[in-house]
Protein backbone atom coordinates (compact mmCIF):
# COMPACT_ATOMS: atom_id res chain seq x y z
CA UNK A 1 0.00 0.00 0.00
CA UNK A 2 1.43 3.34 -1.06
CA UNK A 3 1.19 6.22 1.34
CA UNK A 4 -0.01 9.65 0.35
CA UNK A 5 3.49 11.10 0.63
CA UNK A 6 4.93 8.54 -1.75
CA UNK A 7 2.11 9.19 -4.19
CA UNK A 8 2.92 12.90 -4.05
CA UNK A 9 6.64 12.53 -4.64
CA UNK A 10 5.95 10.37 -7.69
CA UNK A 11 3.42 12.99 -8.78
CA UNK A 12 0.91 10.29 -9.55
CA UNK A 13 -2.48 10.44 -7.93
CA UNK A 14 -5.64 8.45 -7.43
CA UNK A 15 -7.89 9.69 -10.28
CA UNK A 16 -10.91 9.56 -7.96
CA UNK A 17 -9.37 12.35 -5.83
CA UNK A 18 -9.88 15.18 -8.36
CA UNK A 19 -13.38 13.92 -9.16
CA UNK A 20 -14.25 13.99 -5.47
CA UNK A 21 -12.82 17.51 -5.31
CA UNK A 22 -14.89 18.43 -8.36
CA UNK A 23 -18.05 17.29 -6.59
CA UNK A 24 -17.33 19.46 -3.52
CA UNK A 25 -16.37 22.37 -5.78
CA UNK A 26 -19.69 21.98 -7.62
CA UNK A 27 -21.60 22.37 -4.34
CA UNK A 28 -19.43 25.28 -3.15
CA UNK A 29 -19.80 27.17 -6.43
CA UNK A 30 -23.56 26.55 -6.51
CA UNK A 31 -23.76 28.14 -3.04
CA UNK A 32 -21.62 31.01 -4.32
CA UNK A 33 -24.11 31.59 -7.15
CA UNK A 34 -27.12 31.36 -4.81
CA UNK A 35 -25.59 34.00 -2.57
CA UNK A 36 -23.93 36.12 -5.26
CA UNK A 37 -23.85 39.79 -4.29
CA UNK A 38 -23.95 39.16 -0.53
CA UNK A 39 -21.05 39.07 1.93
CA UNK A 40 -21.56 35.32 2.31
CA UNK A 41 -21.28 34.86 -1.46
CA UNK A 42 -18.02 36.79 -1.59
CA UNK A 43 -16.65 34.81 1.36
CA UNK A 44 -17.55 31.48 -0.27
CA UNK A 45 -15.97 32.63 -3.53
CA UNK A 46 -12.82 33.76 -1.72
CA UNK A 47 -12.57 30.36 -0.01
CA UNK A 48 -12.84 28.48 -3.32
CA UNK A 49 -10.29 30.81 -4.94
CA UNK A 50 -7.83 30.01 -2.15
CA UNK A 51 -8.54 26.28 -2.57
CA UNK A 52 -7.82 26.48 -6.32
CA UNK A 53 -4.74 28.60 -5.64
CA UNK A 54 -3.33 26.03 -3.21
CA UNK A 55 -3.88 23.23 -5.73
CA UNK A 56 -2.40 25.20 -8.62
CA UNK A 57 0.56 27.01 -7.04
CA UNK A 58 1.53 24.80 -4.09
CA UNK A 59 0.48 21.35 -5.29
CA UNK A 60 -2.43 18.96 -5.19
CA UNK A 61 -1.26 17.63 -1.81
CA UNK A 62 -2.04 21.08 -0.35
CA UNK A 63 -5.53 21.25 -1.86
CA UNK A 64 -8.03 20.96 1.05
CA UNK A 65 -10.54 18.71 -0.77
CA UNK A 66 -7.70 16.43 -1.86
CA UNK A 67 -6.62 16.25 1.78
CA UNK A 68 -10.15 15.26 2.84
CA UNK A 69 -10.14 12.57 0.13
CA UNK A 70 -6.77 11.14 1.18
CA UNK A 71 -7.48 11.29 4.90
CA UNK A 72 -11.08 10.13 5.16
CA UNK A 73 -12.16 8.49 1.91
CA UNK A 74 -9.12 6.88 0.31
CA UNK A 75 -8.45 4.51 3.27
CA UNK A 76 -12.06 3.26 3.15
CA UNK A 77 -12.31 2.42 -0.55
CA UNK A 78 -10.40 -0.13 -2.68
CA UNK A 79 -6.98 0.75 -4.11
CA UNK A 80 -7.39 2.46 -7.51
CA UNK A 81 -7.03 0.31 -10.63
CA UNK A 82 -4.48 2.74 -12.04
CA UNK A 83 -2.84 5.98 -10.95
CA UNK A 84 -2.89 9.13 -13.01
CA UNK A 85 -0.43 11.93 -13.55
CA UNK A 86 -0.95 14.95 -11.33
CA UNK A 87 -0.18 17.58 -13.98
CA UNK A 88 -3.60 17.62 -15.74
CA UNK A 89 -5.74 18.12 -12.60
CA UNK A 90 -3.23 20.64 -11.30
CA UNK A 91 -3.57 22.59 -14.55
CA UNK A 92 -7.36 22.41 -14.13
CA UNK A 93 -6.96 24.00 -10.67
CA UNK A 94 -5.06 26.85 -12.31
CA UNK A 95 -7.83 27.37 -14.87
CA UNK A 96 -10.39 27.39 -12.04
CA UNK A 97 -8.27 29.86 -10.10
CA UNK A 98 -8.14 32.24 -13.09
CA UNK A 99 -11.93 32.19 -13.52
CA UNK A 100 -12.58 32.84 -9.83
CA UNK A 101 -9.90 35.56 -9.65
CA UNK A 102 -11.75 37.32 -12.48
CA UNK A 103 -15.04 36.84 -10.60
CA UNK A 104 -13.62 38.30 -7.37
CA UNK A 105 -12.09 41.26 -9.19
CA UNK A 106 -15.42 41.88 -10.93
CA UNK A 107 -17.28 41.83 -7.60
CA UNK A 108 -14.83 44.35 -6.11
CA UNK A 109 -15.41 46.61 -9.12
CA UNK A 110 -19.19 46.16 -8.97
CA UNK A 111 -19.53 43.96 -12.06
CA UNK A 112 -21.87 41.28 -10.70
CA UNK A 113 -22.86 40.06 -14.18
CA UNK A 114 -19.26 39.34 -15.17
CA UNK A 115 -18.69 37.64 -11.81
CA UNK A 116 -21.78 35.48 -12.32
CA UNK A 117 -20.64 34.42 -15.80
CA UNK A 118 -17.13 33.55 -14.58
CA UNK A 119 -18.48 31.49 -11.66
CA UNK A 120 -20.97 29.83 -14.02
CA UNK A 121 -18.11 28.61 -16.22
CA UNK A 122 -16.20 27.33 -13.20
CA UNK A 123 -19.33 25.54 -11.94
CA UNK A 124 -19.90 23.87 -15.32
CA UNK A 125 -16.26 22.75 -15.43
CA UNK A 126 -16.33 21.36 -11.87
CA UNK A 127 -19.59 19.51 -12.54
CA UNK A 128 -18.32 18.02 -15.83
CA UNK A 129 -15.19 16.86 -14.02
CA UNK A 130 -17.14 15.21 -11.19
CA UNK A 131 -19.95 13.68 -13.26
CA UNK A 132 -18.25 12.81 -16.56
CA UNK A 133 -14.52 12.81 -15.77
CA UNK A 134 -14.22 15.59 -18.35
CA UNK A 135 -11.31 17.95 -17.70
CA UNK A 136 -12.20 21.25 -19.39
CA UNK A 137 -8.80 22.85 -18.77
CA UNK A 138 -7.04 19.83 -20.29
CA UNK A 139 -9.30 19.82 -23.35
CA UNK A 140 -8.73 23.48 -24.20
CA UNK A 141 -4.99 23.30 -23.48
CA UNK A 142 -3.96 22.29 -27.02
CA UNK A 143 -6.36 24.75 -28.66
CA UNK A 144 -4.89 27.45 -26.44
CA UNK A 145 -1.35 26.48 -27.46
CA UNK A 146 -2.35 26.49 -31.13
CA UNK A 147 -3.73 30.01 -30.78
CA UNK A 148 -0.95 31.48 -28.67
CA UNK A 149 1.97 30.15 -30.69
CA UNK A 150 0.63 30.90 -34.12
CA UNK A 151 2.71 31.41 -37.24
CA UNK B 1 -33.83 33.28 -6.66
CA UNK B 2 -31.93 34.19 -9.83
CA UNK B 3 -28.97 32.15 -8.61
CA UNK B 4 -31.06 28.96 -8.38
CA UNK B 5 -32.29 29.35 -11.97
CA UNK B 6 -28.73 29.96 -13.20
CA UNK B 7 -27.39 26.91 -11.36
CA UNK B 8 -30.17 24.65 -12.69
CA UNK B 9 -29.62 25.95 -16.25
CA UNK B 10 -25.87 25.32 -16.02
CA UNK B 11 -26.36 21.80 -14.70
CA UNK B 12 -28.84 20.96 -17.49
CA UNK B 13 -26.53 22.29 -20.22
CA UNK B 14 -23.48 20.63 -18.69
CA UNK B 15 -25.33 17.29 -18.44
CA UNK B 16 -26.41 17.50 -22.07
CA UNK B 17 -22.85 18.28 -23.10
CA UNK B 18 -21.47 15.53 -20.87
CA UNK B 19 -23.77 12.92 -22.40
CA UNK B 20 -22.80 14.04 -25.91
CA UNK B 21 -19.13 13.88 -24.89
CA UNK B 22 -19.51 10.41 -23.44
CA UNK B 23 -21.09 9.08 -26.65
CA UNK B 24 -18.61 10.63 -29.07
CA UNK B 25 -15.37 10.58 -27.10
CA UNK B 26 -12.79 8.24 -28.58
CA UNK B 27 -15.05 7.13 -31.45
CA UNK B 28 -13.04 5.90 -34.41
CA UNK B 29 -13.90 7.50 -37.72
CA UNK B 30 -12.58 5.60 -40.68
CA UNK B 31 -11.81 6.79 -44.18
CA UNK B 32 -12.54 4.32 -46.98
CA UNK B 33 -9.74 3.58 -49.42
CA UNK B 34 -11.54 5.03 -52.46
CA UNK B 35 -12.02 8.39 -50.77
CA UNK B 36 -8.64 8.37 -49.04
CA UNK B 37 -6.46 11.03 -50.59
CA UNK B 38 -9.45 13.13 -51.59
CA UNK B 39 -10.95 13.82 -48.19
CA UNK B 40 -10.01 17.03 -46.46
CA UNK B 41 -8.98 15.56 -43.12
CA UNK B 42 -8.23 11.93 -43.56
CA UNK B 43 -6.48 10.58 -46.58
CA UNK B 44 -3.41 12.77 -46.10
CA UNK B 45 -0.19 10.83 -46.41
CA UNK B 46 2.35 10.92 -43.59
CA UNK B 47 5.88 9.70 -44.15
CA UNK B 48 8.55 8.34 -41.83
CA UNK B 49 10.29 11.71 -41.61
CA UNK B 50 7.14 13.50 -40.46
CA UNK B 51 6.31 11.07 -37.66
CA UNK B 52 9.90 10.23 -36.72
CA UNK B 53 9.73 6.44 -37.09
CA UNK B 54 9.57 3.99 -40.00
CA UNK B 55 6.03 3.11 -41.03
CA UNK B 56 4.73 -0.27 -39.93
CA UNK B 57 4.61 -2.98 -42.59
CA UNK B 58 0.87 -3.22 -42.07
CA UNK B 59 -0.19 -0.08 -40.19
CA UNK B 60 1.06 2.74 -37.98
CA UNK B 61 -0.80 4.08 -34.94
CA UNK B 62 0.08 7.75 -34.47
CA UNK B 63 -0.85 9.17 -31.07
CA UNK B 64 -0.74 12.88 -30.27
CA UNK B 65 -0.19 13.56 -26.56
CA UNK B 66 0.38 16.58 -24.33
CA UNK B 67 1.47 17.25 -20.77
CA UNK B 68 -2.00 18.14 -19.52
CA UNK B 69 -3.82 15.11 -20.81
CA UNK B 70 -5.56 12.68 -18.49
CA UNK B 71 -6.35 9.83 -20.91
CA UNK B 72 -3.01 9.88 -22.77
CA UNK B 73 -1.44 7.29 -20.50
CA UNK B 74 -4.34 4.87 -20.92
CA UNK B 75 -4.32 5.46 -24.68
CA UNK B 76 -0.60 4.66 -24.79
CA UNK B 77 -1.24 1.37 -22.98
CA UNK B 78 -4.01 0.35 -25.37
CA UNK B 79 -1.99 1.18 -28.50
CA UNK B 80 1.10 -0.55 -27.10
CA UNK B 81 -0.97 -3.67 -26.48
CA UNK B 82 -2.45 -3.61 -29.99
CA UNK B 83 0.92 -3.04 -31.68
CA UNK B 84 2.40 -5.86 -29.60
CA UNK B 85 -0.46 -8.16 -30.54
CA UNK B 86 -0.82 -7.50 -34.29
CA UNK B 87 2.19 -8.12 -36.54
CA UNK B 88 3.45 -5.21 -38.63
CA UNK B 89 1.78 -2.53 -36.51
CA UNK B 90 3.94 0.29 -35.12
CA UNK B 91 2.88 2.74 -32.38
CA UNK B 92 4.39 6.21 -32.20
CA UNK B 93 3.61 8.86 -29.59
CA UNK B 94 4.05 12.47 -30.74
CA UNK B 95 4.23 15.44 -28.35
CA UNK B 96 1.59 17.80 -29.75
CA UNK B 97 3.13 20.88 -28.11
CA UNK B 98 6.51 20.29 -29.75
CA UNK B 99 4.95 19.70 -33.18
CA UNK B 100 2.40 22.49 -33.46
CA UNK B 101 2.85 22.87 -37.21
CA UNK B 102 1.93 19.24 -37.77
CA UNK B 103 -0.91 19.60 -35.27
CA UNK B 104 -2.31 22.53 -37.23
CA UNK B 105 -1.80 20.86 -40.61
CA UNK B 106 -3.77 17.82 -39.47
CA UNK B 107 -6.25 19.91 -37.45
CA UNK B 108 -5.58 18.06 -34.21
CA UNK B 109 -7.70 19.79 -31.57
CA UNK B 110 -7.49 17.54 -28.56
CA UNK B 111 -5.15 15.11 -26.93
CA UNK B 112 -5.15 12.21 -27.23
CA UNK B 113 -5.90 12.04 -30.94
CA UNK B 114 -5.06 8.75 -32.63
CA UNK B 115 -4.50 8.40 -36.37
CA UNK B 116 -4.48 5.02 -38.05
CA UNK B 117 -2.16 4.97 -41.06
CA UNK B 118 -2.16 2.20 -43.65
CA UNK B 119 1.10 0.72 -44.95
CA UNK B 120 1.44 3.59 -47.46
CA UNK B 121 1.09 6.16 -44.67
CA UNK B 122 -2.40 7.29 -45.65
CA UNK B 123 -4.62 8.40 -42.77
CA UNK B 124 -7.42 5.85 -42.70
CA UNK B 125 -8.77 6.26 -39.19
CA UNK B 126 -9.01 9.01 -36.62
CA UNK B 127 -10.20 9.08 -33.01
CA UNK B 128 -10.06 11.94 -30.53
CA UNK B 129 -10.22 10.97 -26.88
CA UNK B 130 -9.43 7.57 -25.36
CA UNK B 131 -10.24 5.00 -28.07
CA UNK B 132 -11.65 1.57 -27.32
CA UNK B 133 -9.28 -1.30 -28.00
CA UNK B 134 -11.83 -3.18 -30.14
CA UNK B 135 -12.31 -0.08 -32.31
CA UNK B 136 -8.56 0.20 -32.91
CA UNK B 137 -8.37 -3.47 -33.86
CA UNK B 138 -11.43 -3.09 -36.10
CA UNK B 139 -9.84 -0.08 -37.82
CA UNK B 140 -6.74 -2.20 -38.52
CA UNK B 141 -8.99 -4.90 -40.00
CA UNK B 142 -10.63 -2.34 -42.29
CA UNK B 143 -7.27 -1.55 -43.90
CA UNK B 144 -7.06 -4.82 -45.83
Amino acid sequence: MTTATEVCTRVSIDPRGPRFGGAITTVVLAIALFTMGTAVGTAVLTWQTIVFGLGAFVGLWAQPYGWVFRTFISPRIPVPAALEEAAPPRFAQLVGFCFLAIALAAILLGGTLIATIAVAFALAAAFLNAAFNFCLGCEVFLLFKRLVRSG
Amino acid sequence: MNGIIIVIAILIFATAFGLWYRTNNGRMQTVAIHTAGAAEHGGEILDARTIGVDLGARATLVQFSSAFCQPCRATRQILDEVSGMVDGVVHVDIDAEANLDLVRALDIRRTPTVLVLDKAGRIRGRASGLPRKVDVIAALGDLD
